[in-house]
C-alpha cells in the first residue's frame, strides 16, 4: 500500500543523507521523496511516498521521528489530503501530429512549454493517477524525456491529526 | 514554530578572541568532563596544545578503539557521559566499533574527532575521511564543524543528546581550523533542538491499562532490560516485583538490576539463559517488557515467544514498541517513572501456584556443570563472583566465557556488569575495565575475557600499566575461539574451520607489557591464583587453562523457540 508521510526538518547539512540512510539501512522502500522550503526560512519539508503495510509504516514514522533533526513527522493515513506531482514530459510531435498532441494537453490541463521541430514539451501537474493515464495517452508518440517531481503534499482544511502514544 | 531553546552556558559573555580549541577545552569543562580517552594526530594539534595544562585527565590509549570502549565502560560504569578523541582519517574510522557498540547498547558517549582544514574538505586531503558520513549510522547524532564560533553550542548540544531519551553515542567532527582560529564574535551557546523532545514521563493513562493487566494476570513475567539500569530503576523494579510477586528476568545488559539471589529472580533469559526463565517467559500470561527490546537473541523465534501473554512494553524509544514483537499495552516514557507511577497501582498478591511452578523448574534444570581434572570456565567465574562478594565491577569480552560470565558470577548490584550485548565486539573487555576503573577508584574491576577477544585489543595492557591502572584480567583461556567452536561442534560436525588458534602464555605477555602475569591450570589451585590476583595492587593477567571444548547450555539453537532448549545433558 502507498503511504504518504511529511516530515519538517532542519535547514542543516547531512539531514538529508540522515534520513536517506534510515531508509537504505530499515530496508524500507522509497517511492518518491521531495526536499523544499517552507514558510519558515529555518525549516524544510520532505514528503516522502513509502510502500508497505501499516506495521511498516508506523515504523517510519517512528524512525524518522527519532532523527534529531527532524522537527515533525505526519502520515496521511486518516486524513484527507490534497496531492500533487509535476511532470515536464517531451513527446515526438512532427507537424502532421502536433496538433492532436497540443489538444491532448489540452484535454488534461497541460501546458505546453517548449515547441520544437520534431517534439513538444508538456508540463503537467495533478494527482498521480492524472499523470499516469496523459502518460498511457502520449505513449504512442514516442515519449522522449520525462522528469516528475514527485508528490507533495498537504491536508484539506483545519484537521488534526490523530494523537498517538 | 515554537522552539525548545536554553541556554547551557553558565556563562556567556567573554569568549570572542579566544582560540576554538581554548573554548574547546572550556566547554569540556562546564560539562563536568574528568577523563579524556584517546589518541592525538595532526587535525588535532590546537586542541591538544590547549589541553597541554589541562585539570582533566587525559588518558593515551593504545589505538582509537580502545578509547571508544574505554570512554564506554567509564559511562556504563558511573552512569555519566564518557568522551574520547581521534584525529581525522584512520584515528576517526578507529573509532567506529567503539561507536556502534555503544550505540547498539545504548550508551552517552561523546566522541570528538578531528577534520581536515574547512577549505580543503571534499579535497581527498592528506588524511581525510567523511566521518560524518561514515558514524552517522552507529550514532545517535552527529555533526560537522567548521567554525569556531560553533564549538560551543555543538558540545552543549552533544551531551545533552548523548544524556538524555534513550542515550548513546554523539560525535562532533571539527576543522582543524575551527580550532586555530580565534572567534570573531560572542559564540551563541544556545541549545537549539526543536526536533528533540524525549518522551520522560510515563501517560498515566497507559500505565493504569498496564497495572490493570498485571493485576488481572495469573502468571506475570518482568521481562526487564538495561533500560532499568540506564533510567536508575532498580530499586522502584524491586518494590513492584516483591509487591505483585511478580518473577523478574534480567536480561544480559540488566544483569544485577534485580537480585539474582532473591527467590522471584529467573536470571537471564534467551539463548543462553535459565530454563526457568524460558519456560515462565512461554507459560506466562502477562509479560511486562521494561527498557527491554525483544533482541533475538532473547526471543529466538519470534513466531512462538510468549504465546499466551498479553504484552506490555515499557520503553523510552518509541521505535521499541512493536519493532520485533506486537506490543498490546505500550508505555512510553522513563522506566523509573513508569514503575514509580504504577507501584501504588499494582495489588498485592500471593501466586501461590505460579511462583510453586518457578520453584519446581528452578529444581529441576538448575545452572549445571560437571568438575574434572581440568579446570572448568564455570568453576573460574563462580569463584570470582564468591571472592569479589558479588560486588566486583565486570567487563567481558565476546563469546562462551561471556555467557558463563552471565550465568555463573552471581549479579547482585546494577552497573556490575559490562559487556558489549547488542554488537558482540570482541576485544571490549580490557578497554572497557580500563575506563571503568577510571570512574571507580578504588574499585575492582574484573576483566573475564577469553583468549581470542583479548588478542584483539591487548596493546591496552599498556595503557593500564602506563597510567597504574589496577584493573584485573582473568582468562578463560580454552585455545579456541570457542563460541565458534561450539556451533561448529553442534551443527557442522566438528569441522573446526578457523576456530583453533595459537595459545600464547598470555602471563608472560602481562609481565613483558609490565603487569603482573599469573598462570593457572590446576582446578585445586584456583582460589590462591584469584586471592593472589586480588591482593596485587596494579594491573594483573590470571591466565586460566580451562577445559577447551566445554560448551555453553542451555542453548536455543538460532531459530528455535524458547521452550526448545538444549540443556546439554539428559533429563
Ligand atoms: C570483532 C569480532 N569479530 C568476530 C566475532 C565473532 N565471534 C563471536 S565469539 C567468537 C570467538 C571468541 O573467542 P574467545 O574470545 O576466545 O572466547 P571463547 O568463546 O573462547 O570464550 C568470535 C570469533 C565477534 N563477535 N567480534
Ligand atoms: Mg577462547
Amino acid at each position: 500500500m502507498k503511504h504518504v508521510i511529511t516530515a519538517l526538518v532542519q535547514n542543516q547539512p547531512g539531514v538529508l543523507a540522515h534520513v536517506a540512510g534510515m531508509f537504505a539501512a530499515r530496508g524500507f522502500n522509497i517511492d518518491s521523496l521531495v526536499v523544499g522550503r517552507t514558510e519558515d526560512p529555518e525549516l524544510s519539508r520532505m514528503t516522502i511516498v513509502v510502500i508497505g503495510d501499516d506495521h511498516m509504516l508506523e515504523q517510519v514514522r517512528k524512525q524518522l521521528e527519532k532523527i534529531i533533526t527532524t522537527v515533525r513527522v505526519r502520515d496521511f493515513k486518516e486524513i484527507d489530503y490534497v496531492e500533487r506531482d509535476l511532470m515536464l514530459v517531451r513527446v515526438s510531435a512532427t507537424p502532421e501530429k502536433r496538433a492532436e498532441v497540443v489538444e491532448l494537453a489540452g484535454l488534461f490541463r497541460g501546458r505546453i512549454v517548449d515547441v520544437a521541430k520534431q517534439s513538444l514539451t508538456v508540463e503537467l501537474s495533478g494527482p498521480e493517477a492524472k499523470l499516469e493515464a496523459f502518460i498511457d495517452m502520449v505513449q504512442p508518440y514516442g515519449i522522449r524525456e520525462l522528469s516528475r517531481t514527485g508528490i507533495i503534499a498537504v491536508q484539506r482544511g483545519e484537521q488534526r491529526a490523530k494523537e498517538r502514544n | 514554530m515554537s522552539k525548545s531553546t536554553k541556554t547551557a552556558s553558565k556563562r556567556t559573555k567573554g569568549y570572542a578572541g579566544m582560540t576554538g580549541a581554548d573554548l574547546f577545552h572550556k566547554m569540556l569543562l562546564e560539562e563536568g568532563v574528568e577523563v579524556l580517552f584517546g589518541v592525538p594526530g595532526g587535525a588535532l594539534l590546537p586542541i591538544f596544545d590547549s589541553l597541554y595544562k589541562t585539570p582533566i585527565k587525559f588518558v593515551l590509549t593504545r589505538h582509537e578503539q580502545g578509547a571508544a570502549h574505554m570512554a564506554d565502560g567509564y559511562a556504563r560504569s558511573t552512569g555519566k557521559v564518557g568522551v574520547c578523541i581521534a584525529t581525522s582519517g584512520p584515528g576517526a574510522t578507529n573509532l567506529v566499533t567503539g561507536l556502534a557498540t555503544a550505540y547498539m547498547d545504548s550508551v552517552p558517549m561523546v566522541a570528538i574527532t578531528g577534520q581536515v582544514t574547512s577549505a580543503l574538505i571534499g579535497n581527498d586531503a592528506f588524511q581525510e575521511a567523511d566521518t560524518t558520513g561514515i558514524t552517522r549510522p552507529v550514532t545517535k547524532h552527529n555533526m560537522l564543524i567548521k567554525r569556531a564560533e560553533d564549538i560551543g553550542r555543538a558540545i552543549h548540544e552533544a551531551f545533552y543528546i548523548a544524556r538524555t531519551g534513550r542515550p548513546g553515542p554523539v560525535l562532533i567532527d571539527i576543522a582543524k581550523d575551527a580550532t586555530s582560529n580565534e572567534l570573531s564574535t560572542e559564540p551563541d551557546l544556545t541549545i537549539d533542538l526543536p526536533g528533540y523532545k524525549p518522551m520522560l514521563t510515563g501517560h498515566i493513562r497507559q500505565v493504569k491499562a498496564a497495572a490493570k493487566a498485571i493485576n488481572a494476570s495469573k502468571q506475570p513475567v518482568l521481562y526487564v532490560g538495561g533500560g532499568v539500569v540506564i533510567s536508575e530503576a532498580s530499586e522502584i523494579l524491586d518494590k513492584v516485583a516483591h509487591r505483585g510477586n511478580i518473577p523478574v528476568t534480567t536480561t544480559l545488559m540488566a544483569l544485577g538490576a534485580f537480585d539474582e539471589s532473591d527467590p522471584l529472580a529467573l536470571q537471564m533469559p534467551g539463548m543462553h539463559g535459565t530454563a526457568v526463565a524460558n519456560y515462565a517467559i512461554q507459560e506466562c500470561d502477562c509479560l511486562i517488557a521494561v527498557g527491554a527490546r525483544f533482541d533475538d537473541r532473547v526471543t529466538g523465534k519470534v513466531e512462538t515467544f510468549a504465546p499466551h501473554a498479553k504484552i506490555i512494553h515499557v520503553d523510552i524509544d518509541p521505535t521499541s514498541i512493536s519493532k520485533n514483537v506486537k506490543t498490546d499495552i505500550p508505555v512510553v516514557g522513563d522506566a523509573k517513572d513508569i514503575l514509580e507511577k504504577m507501584l501504588p497501582m499494582i495489588e498485592s498478591k500471593q501466586r501461590k501456584d505460579w511462583l510453586g511452578q518457578i520453584a519446581k523448574w528452578k529444581k529441576a534444570y538448575p545452572l549445571h556443570y560437571d568438575t574434572g581434572a581440568k579446570i572448568k570456565p564455570q568453576q573460574v567465574v563462580e569463584a570470582v563472583g564468591r571472592l569479589t562478594d558479588h560486588d566486583a565491577i565486570i567487563t567481558t569480552g565476546v563469546g562462551q566465557h561471556q555467557m558463563w560470565t552471565a550465568q555463573f558470577y552471581g549479579w547482585r548490584k546494577p552497573r556490575r556488569m559490562i559487556t558489549s550485548g547488542g554488537l558482540g565486539t570482541m576485544g571490549f573487555g580490557l578497554p572497557a575495565a580500563i575506563g571503568a576503573q577510571f570512574g571507580n577508584p578504588g574499585k575492582t574491576v574484573i576483566d573475564i575475557d577469553g583468549d581470542g577477544s583479548l588478542a584483539m585489543t591487548v596493546g591496552e595492557l599498556v595503557t593500564a600499566v602506563h597510567y597504574n591502572q589496577p584493573v584485573k584480567v582473568v582468562v578463560l583461556d580454552n585455545c579456541y575461539l570457542g563460541m565458534v567452536r561450539q556451533w561448529q561442534e553442534m551443527f557442522y560436525e566438528r569441522r573446526y574451520s578457523a576456530t583453533e588458534h595459537p595459545c600464547p602464555d598470555l602471563s608472560l605477555i602481562a609481565e613483558a607489557f609490565g603487569a603482573k602475569g599469573i598462570r593457572t591450570t590446576e582446578p585445586g589451585e584456583l582460589d590462591d591464583a584469584i586471592n593472589e590476583m586480588l591482593k596485587h595492587d596494579g594491573p594483573v593477567v590470571l591466565a586460566a587453562s580451562v577445559e577447551p571444548e566445554e560448551n555453553v547450555f542451555p542453548m536455543v539453537a538460532a531459530g528455535k523457540g524458547l521452550h526448545e532448549m538444549d540443556m546439554g545433558r539428559l533429563v
